[in-house]
């Protein structure tokens, strides 16, 4: 009982992380109907941005509360991520919309390339090892809960508040659901509809950079493969919650750590990612408008 | 836009004005953008602890390149190309005749292929022709094989297709496990790898029937990826990893052997010197010979109930079924033969290569042979060879241009950026030429005269 409330709880840390990154992917299908390929890297590009704030803060000013070198790490990530995504968008993505569903998928997978690759050729294609930032562990009940667990899960909740709290209640939010119900009737409310895609993906790319920078303090390491995995994972998170759906995505997320961590646990490790693959199609298959998704409608 | 241009006569000054603007912005996002990932590197010291490495000169030359870069579009060649779109306007569109070298493009092609082993050896020597026949030749002709293939299941029957790398695979493998256990040849097990691949595109298409479009994308990159899984951990067969090494060699129908110990060598039998050259030059053409079975099939196909079908599939699968078409078996039917292309090419991929590993099946190649595939225009065969040529072959010059160590210093690898260009280039092709490098498409099917249509007119297809 106890391995597998062990199990439960690095799930739902795995999940969290997750679900931040599968925000990013929901909100932009939603609102432009495109698979945005090149978010796990945005997700990558986040924990190396953490990675070298890291190494500027403990270089420059030695014995920083590690509160605040977090913190820090977050919101230069966070900025860093957002700029990156807001120019792809406008250069790579804008150019395209309105021409066939097929171009914008292509160069999303190139910028994902081109991303990954950037890093791999800056930043040194070797694996990035920090020392570790907290170290706390509880024991609860003879379940130990570390200190990193409890920061992931906190974080995630509190910017998800604020995000539901951004979407569901500021007139920036409800631009942003105006324009993905339809976005050529939003644009004639007066809606700025390019500005309103632009910032899902500044704030898709937000929340991917803090997912980013919690995995580099979960695993203490990054290198510029990270994005392929995760953001697939991500991405069945989406898809299992219902794909365009908020809530979805986290419980898309969590689903997905917790079957993760527990198929690891229970039955094979090496075929854990063959697990979160085979639910994806399984998903995709049955139940295609996925957990919490309205279901899409074929008009003729 | 002619309100632009008539701003653009109003005010020149205006305009210089608001390139400098730009510049400016342009300086400043690119400073943003690469100040923690060009200015600091994080390398690894003796202790193999992180330190930070600064290179501010680089990071100048980045925001000072985008800066320069943006106020030479703004100030040039945006009123350029504003101009020249009025002026195109302007002017009454003109029949041309095409070319002697566009009308005849298919023939002089195929003819400069047949000839290019023969011309590498008459220019650079048998010894070295090798890199231009193994490096390019070949490595081309694969990916011109494999992007037909998939050609037949995105291009003509518009089913987005992720994992087609895949079918290379079980080709691949089939080839590698049959012969090194059953030592049976090349010729027997190539029809063998086309028709388990084929097998493996049924079994996956199946489930994927009903799906559409991206959804039908991202369940056919999950079958790749747990195909490339299951061959990674499945280590009594497949030997995991490791992968499998020592595959035989392919012969000339079993007449000469390329064995270096084998009676019938080919070298030893024509009294050649002893080199790998032959081995790549018979290669080259077994390759050729494969991707133009490739291309006749299609061809062929396309004038067939079939291969109709298939594009009427692509353009709207409602009318498909309202007409009484089997949608079931037209979809399966381009998965099986599209993966039968796949596993043919696999195969050859295990004879060239003779060993392979789950490392060459990653996701990276079927978004390689998916981009060449649009951006040679979906169903365009000439199309998909020129970006096939341009994308590889550009991406393969990268190795070859050590020059550039004089001027970047001896520690800069071009190979380094291959992937980041292919990339980019995959971007910046796609931005300027959405509909690929041929867009436009010979019509099947035409009432009185062959007119291409271009390609906007023709849909993506829904999957």
């Amino acid at each position: 009982m106890q391995y597998f409330v062990q199990q439960l709880v690095n799930g739902l840390t795995l999940g969290s992380i997750y679900g931040m990154i599968a925000i990013g992917y929901t909100m932009v299908y939603g609102i432009i109907g495109m698979i945005n390929f090149a978010h796990g890297d945005i997700f990558m590009l986040g924990g190396f941005a953490a990675l070298i704030v890291f190494l500027v803060l403990t270089s420059l000013f030695a014995g920083v509360p590690v509160v605040l070198a977090l913190l820090v790490m977050m919101i230069v990530a966070m900025l860093t991520a957002a700029l990156w995504n807001w120019t792809i968008e406008k250069v790579a993505y804008r150019p395209l919309r309105g021409s066939f569903r097929l171009a914008p998928l292509i160069t999303a997978i190139g910028m994902s390339i081109a991303l990954s690759n950037f890093i791999q050729v800056t930043q040194g294609p070797r694996n990035k090892p920090i020392p570790p930032l907290v170290s706390s562990v509880y024991d609860v009940f003879g379940i130990s809960i570390s200190l990193k667990q409890i920061i992931i899960i906190a974080v995630t909740a509190i910017l998800l508040t604020i995000f539901w709290y951004i979407v569901n209640k500021t007139p920036l939010g409800r631009a942003q659901r105006a324009t993905e119900q339809d976005r050529k009737m939003a644009a004639l409310l007066g809606i700025d509809v390019d500005r309103t895609i632009s910032v899902t993906f500044i704030m898709g790319a937000a929340l991917a950079a803090v997912a980013g920078t919690m995995y580099l303090m979960y695993y203490g390491v990054v290198v510029f493969t990270d994005g392929f995995i995760p953001g697939v994972k991500a991405f069945t998170a989406a898809v299992l919650g219902g794909i365009g759906s908020l809530p979805g995505a986290v419980l898309g997320g969590l689903l997905i750590g917790l079957i993760e961590s527990l198929w690891s646990a229970y039955f094979s490790i090496d075929y854990k990612d063959v697990a979160t693959f085979s639910i994806l199609a399984i998903v995709l298959i049955f139940k295609p408008s996925g957990i919490l998704g309205r279901p899409e409608v074929e008009k003729v | 836009m002619s309100n632009m241009t008539n701003k653009l006569e109003n005010a020149g000054g205006d305009l210089t004005a608001r390139a400098l603007r730009e510049a400016f912005y342009a300086g400043l996002i690119s400073l943003g953008l690469f100040f923690l990932f060009v200015g600091l590197k994080s390398d690894q010291n003796i202790l193999n602890e992180l330190i930070l490495v600064q290179r501010w000169g680089l990071l100048a030359v980045f925001v000072i390149v985008a800066a320069v870069g943006r106020f030479f579009v703004v100030a040039y060649l945006q009123p350029l190309n504003a101009r020249r779109k009025a002026s195109k306007d302007a002017a009454a569109t003109t029949e041309t005749r095409e070319g002697y070298i566009k009308r005849n493009f298919t023939v002089i092609a195929g003819v400069l292929l047949i000839l290019y082993p023969i011309l590498a050896v008459a220019l650079f020597g048998v010894q070295g022709s090798l890199k231009w026949v193994d490096n390019f030749g070949i490595q081309i002709l694969i990916y011109v094989m494999l992007a037909w293939g998939l050609n037949i299941v995105v291009g003509l029957a518009g089913l987005l297709d992720l994992g087609y790398v895949a079918f290379y695979a079980v080709g691949a493998y089939s080839y590698a496990l049959l012969s090194s256990h059953f030592g049976l040849s090349f010729w027997l097990l190539l029809p063998i790898a086309g028709l388990l691949a084929a097998c493996w595109g049924v079994v996956l298409g199946f489930p994927v029937l009903r799906l559409r479009g991206d959804y039908l994308a991202i369940v056919t990159l999950a079958f790749g990826e747990i195909i490339r899984l299951v061959l990674i951990n499945w280590t009594e067969v497949t030997k995991g990893t490791f992968g499998v090494s020592g595959i035989a060699k392919a012969s000339v129908f079993g007449i000469w052997s390329f064995d270096i110990s084998a009676p019938n060598n080919f070298a030893k039998y024509f009294d050649l010197p002893m080199s790998s050259a032959y081995y790549k030059i018979f290669l080259f053409y077994l390759i050729l010979a494969l991707a133009a079975l490739t291309a006749y099939v299609t061809i062929r196909l396309r004038r067939m109930p079939i291969g109709r079908a298939w594009e009427a599939l692509r353009e709207d699968e409602i009318a498909c079924r309202s007409l009484g078409i089997n949608t079931v078996t037209t979809k399966l039917t381009a998965f099986a033969t599209g993966a039968m292309f796949g596993g043919f090419a696999g195969s050859f991929f295990a004879v060239r290569q003779g060993f392979v590993s789950p490392e060459s099946f990653v996701f990276l190649e079927s978004a390689v042979i998916l981009a060449i595939v649009v951006l040679g225009g979906m169903g365009s065969l000439t199309g998909i060879a020129i970006a096939a040529v341009v994308m590889i072959g550009g991406t393969e010059i990268l190795r070859e241009l050590t020059f550039l160590k004089s001027i970047f210093g001896p520690d800069f690898t071009p190979e380094l950026y291959r992937m980041l260009i292919f990339g980019l280039a995959m971007v910046v092709v796609m931005v300027w030429k959405p509909r690929g490098f041929v867009g436009s498409r010979e019509p099947t099917a035409f009432l009185n005269e062959r007119k291409a249509v271009s390609g906007s007119f023709t849909k993506e297809g829904h999957g």
